[in-house]
């Protein structure tokens, strides 16, 4: 009770101070020391997918558009000036801004946007790149002028605007990939407001001011420092103020902790998160072929009573189907309390599955869920998803394995049940759906299954421009999905950073993923 | 002696040999695969055209007598490979981390050996008697209470207290010691703790066995000073068992120090063994593997030499 009072107190006070605060001017200097709970492998935009590459690699680079963290998710140029989409979708135009300097002093040019592209196109022998499948849209890329880039489409492909502000896609020097296609591997050299200045494997990420920066007067820092630490030792580190914020995300529990701790000297910030657990099924062992016994383990989940749950618990919040709940293209509480799994009145619910579960002649049904053992949100969501289970007389298994043990499990197809995550930089439905479409087009479907037709629905709503079209076909395409229930979404992320207060400028976005090139962010000492 | 030395070094072949084909095989049995973690662990689309290149590039398409084959010419020729996960050389990897654990393995063994050979002798001296019970309570808490917790009390004892924590990045000590020692001291102490005591309650019980024997009653007779008895008689010839514990212990450190290395976030070889492993990085663990083997060798063998310093009975030949 102390602690939260204590939580309370801190969060109202936090609320009434940023108005003041956040109208400072920004002050210059400072080096901005911040948690990285992993490491990255390697220095390659293009070949990465974690965060803890994101956080320290991404302040050295430059995309040509990014999301504006004030306003996610509207888009605005970050390499590029302005930008033009055809009538008819298919031609894609940026204006990049002039003399833009890489940090060797080079001047950036369309020839360097080109060949970063065709680098995630089409990969030279021996190049990784691993949202290739992402751009099969891109037909060609043109450079009129050095100073022009145009994008021309083999179909035209809603979400390919957005596509062009992915943190991933950082923009490399041309003639640094003439010599050498994988030169960003093991160097880094990008436009962004930071300079590489080492890295200490295991240990530390160090980068500093970039004075030609294409923004006039970023970034503010002198430099920042991310550090390698996880765990318990890094929210010592943030209590200790050794570092000033970890960017992923924390716990409710070490957000208390913090905030007991560290009182108005923290900022509390939170939102919706873009991630989300759903559970696998492995249709090709019974009695997970049958799509009665799927919806029946769908149907027995509480979402809206659990989610209130283990949201003090658990870094998990939101019920949502498919997309992220408050997204604009995601499902409205009315539209999905209509879905099968989604339903309130939950005795009803179960009611319905213990029938489902003895008409496919399995009423006592015993089985594994395949988990990660990575302890937050992953095992209290299978803890709970368990005695969902238990409650319509099922007896659940939960098996905990070690990451690289639980990929293995769900890519060679042996476990049963398994709880998966469905996880990107932003709501898009091209991006998120990919989950749902059939194993023979999706490398992320560990199901095992093939739908056609959620894959005609997959590609109709990828080629509709018009939004209320859009909407529709994804709307067809959740409920067919919740119905089949092969995936089944449970409750999705709930983001939630605590940072000192020193730390100005920086914006919550509901992606870890993006906002994070640091240059907007200054530090008030 | 000489031809004792070379004998024993020449023994060590087999031994990491035996070794080497353990780990090898173990790691290649074990379910999982670094490159499927590595491109799909965070959920990316990844085709298994991509996947196979993958697997080629790092060898593991090849037969494993291959790679075995690969493993042993680069050993012989000092090449310990490139780490699957990052692309750096293995050597690069653990050269930067080497010299934290082997200065944390160093501080941790002065701590213990200090500690234990004065309370060790005292309680000997004191036997049953005060002053031995307080220092076998020491003790006994020493091997019950385990390092990584005794780490984190002084970690949240630093904090709650003094609003302070110990730097989280390593600094040589030569380009700045008091920065390098107010880094590891803490993990030395919560380390040195439990190895001082195992070295304390082996050197009571070896100085209470020495002092029973015919020539310390024969030194006491002759009327030398109780305090030459301990130190010149029953110290010297008890040392050659704690010797072997300071010695296994120290060897222990190196690459050893896995939750304490993760509590106190060091970036030792306790932790990256611990990295390594949840990714299935087969030339990073397997060179780790021949590390510690091949440094739990050489202490053994150096141990074996000071017994002939400490005792001069004993001689090689």
């Amino acid at each position: 009770m102390k602690r939260h009072l204590a939580t309370v107190i801190a969060a109202a006070a936090v609320l009434m101070l940023p108005a003041s605060a956040e109208a400072q001017a920004p002050k210059k200097g400072g080096q901005l020391k911040f948690a990285v709970s992993a490491e990255p492998p390697d220095y390659d935009c293009h070949k990465n997918t974690s965060f803890a590459f994101i956080h320290p690699v991404r302040p050295h680079y430059s995309t040509l558009l990014k999301f504006d963290d004030k306003k996610y998710p509207a888009i605005i140029g970050d390499l590029a000036q302005s930008w033009q989409v055809s009538p008819d979708n298919l031609t894609f135009t940026f204006k990049l801004k002039p003399n833009v300097k890489f940090h060797d002093g080079t001047t950036l040019t369309s020839a360097d946007v080109k060949a970063s592209y065709e680098r995630i196109v089409n990969p030279p022998a021996g190049v990784v790149s691993i949202r290739k499948a992402s751009y099969t849209d891109i037909g060609a890329i043109d450079t009129p002028d050095p100073l022009t880039v145009v994008f021309k489409l083999k179909a035209a492909n809603a979400g390919m605007l957005a596509q062009f502000a992915s943190p991933w896609d950082c923009i490399y020097s041309a003639a640094k990939l003439k010599e050498d296609p994988k030169f960003p591997e093991k160097n880094i050299m990008g436009t962004g407001p930071f300079k590489f200045a080492g890295h200490t494997a295991g240990s530390h990420w160090i980068g500093e001011r970039f004075a030609d920066y294409h923004e006039p007067g970023k970034p503010y820092l002198d430099g920042f420092r991310a550090i390698f630490v996880s765990g318990a030792a890094m929210v010592n580190a943030l209590q200790g103020g050794e570092v000033l914020v970890e960017f992923r995300g924390q716990s409710p529990a070490n957000r208390d902790k913090l905030v007991a701790a560290l009182g108005d000297k923290v900022k509390v910030v939170e939102t919706p998160w873009i991630c989300n657990l759903v559970v696998g099924f492995n249709t090709e062992k019974k009695p997970f072929n049958d799509p009665r016994v799927r919806q029946a383990l769908s149907l027995a989940i509480d979402r809206w009573q659990g989610s209130q749950a283990l949201s003090k618990i658990a870094l998990v919040r939101d019920v949502g189907g498919v997309l992220r709940p408050g997204y604009e293209l995601a499902a409205t509480e009315s539209e999905l309390a209509k879905l099968p799994g989604f339903g309130k009145d939950i005795k009803k619910s179960r009611d319905e599955a213990k029938k489902l579960l003895k008409d496919a002649g399995v009423p006592e049904l015993k089985f594994k869920l395949t988990n990660r053992n990575v302890p937050m949100p992953y095992t209290p969501v299978g803890v709970f998803l368990i005695d969902q289970w238990r409650q319509i007389g099922l007896n659940v298994e939960h098996e905990q394995l070690e990451t690289k043990l639980y990929q293995a499990a769900l890519s060679g197809g042996n476990y049963e049940a398994g709880l998966d995550f469905n996880c990107d930089y932003m709501d898009e439905p091209n991006i998120l759906l990919i989950k749902y479409v059939s194993a023979d087009k999706s490398s992320v479907n560990y199901g095992r299954y093939n739908d056609r037709k959620l894959d005609d629905l997959y590609e109709k709503q990828m080629r509709a421009t018009d939004t209320k079209e859009r909407i529709k076909l994804i709307r067809e395409f959740e409920k067919h999905a919740l119905e089949q229930a092969y995936t089944i979404p449970t409750i999705w992320w709930h983001r939630i950073i605590v940072h000192w207060q020193q730390m100005k400028g920086w914006d919550l976005t509901p992606s870890h993923y993006v906002g994070q090139d640091l240059a907007s962010v200054w530090l008030d000492q | 002696m000489l031809r004792y030395t070379i004998q024993r070094l020449l023994m060590m072949i087999p031994t990491l040999f035996g070794v080497a084909v353990l780990v090898f095989v173990m790691l290649r049995v074990m379910p999982g695969d670094i490159v499927e973690l590595r491109l799909r662990g965070d959920g990316a689309q990844v085709t298994p055209e991509l996947l196979a290149m993958e697997r080629a590039r790092l060898g593991l398409d090849k037969s494993l007598p291959a790679q075995f084959g690969d493993w042993m010419g680069g050993l012989l020729t000092g090449d310990l490979g490139i780490s699957m996960w990052t692309g750096r050389p293995v050597a690069y990897e653990i050269g930067i981390r080497l010299e934290l654990s082997l200065e944390l393995a160093i501080l941790a063994t002065i701590l213990a050996t200090m500690l234990a050979l004065p309370l060790g002798t005292l309680a000997a001296l004191f036997k049953d008697r005060w002053p031995d019970r307080v220092i076998s309570v020491f003790a006994i808490a020493g091997l019950a209470v385990p390092s990584f917790w005794f780490g984190m009390i002084i970690i949240l004892t630093l904090l709650l207290n003094f609003n302070w924590m110990a730097p989280m990045t390593f600094t040589p000590f030569l380009e700045d010691p008091v920065k390098n020692l107010s880094q590891l001291i803490w993990p030395a102490l919560a380390v040195g703790y439990r190895y001082s005591a195992v070295a304390t309650r082996m050197t009571r019980s070896t100085i209470l066995e020495v002092l029973q024997e015919d020539y310390i009653r024969t030194a006491r007779a002759k009327g030398v000073y109780e305090r030459l008895v301990v130190s010149r008689h029953a110290m010297r010839n008890a040392l050659l068992p704690v010797v072997t514990v300071i010695g296994l212990e120290f060897a222990f450190l190196i690459g050893g120090l896995v939750v304490t290395e993760q509590v106190f976030n060091l970036n030792g070889i306790g932790k990256l063994f611990v990295n390594v492993l949840a990714r299935g990085d087969y030339t990073m663990i397997q060179a780790l593997v021949m590390l510690v083997a091949g440094f739990f060798i050489f202490v053994n063998f150096i141990v074996d030499l000071l017994y002939a310093v400490l005792d001069p009975r004993i001689r090689y030949s």
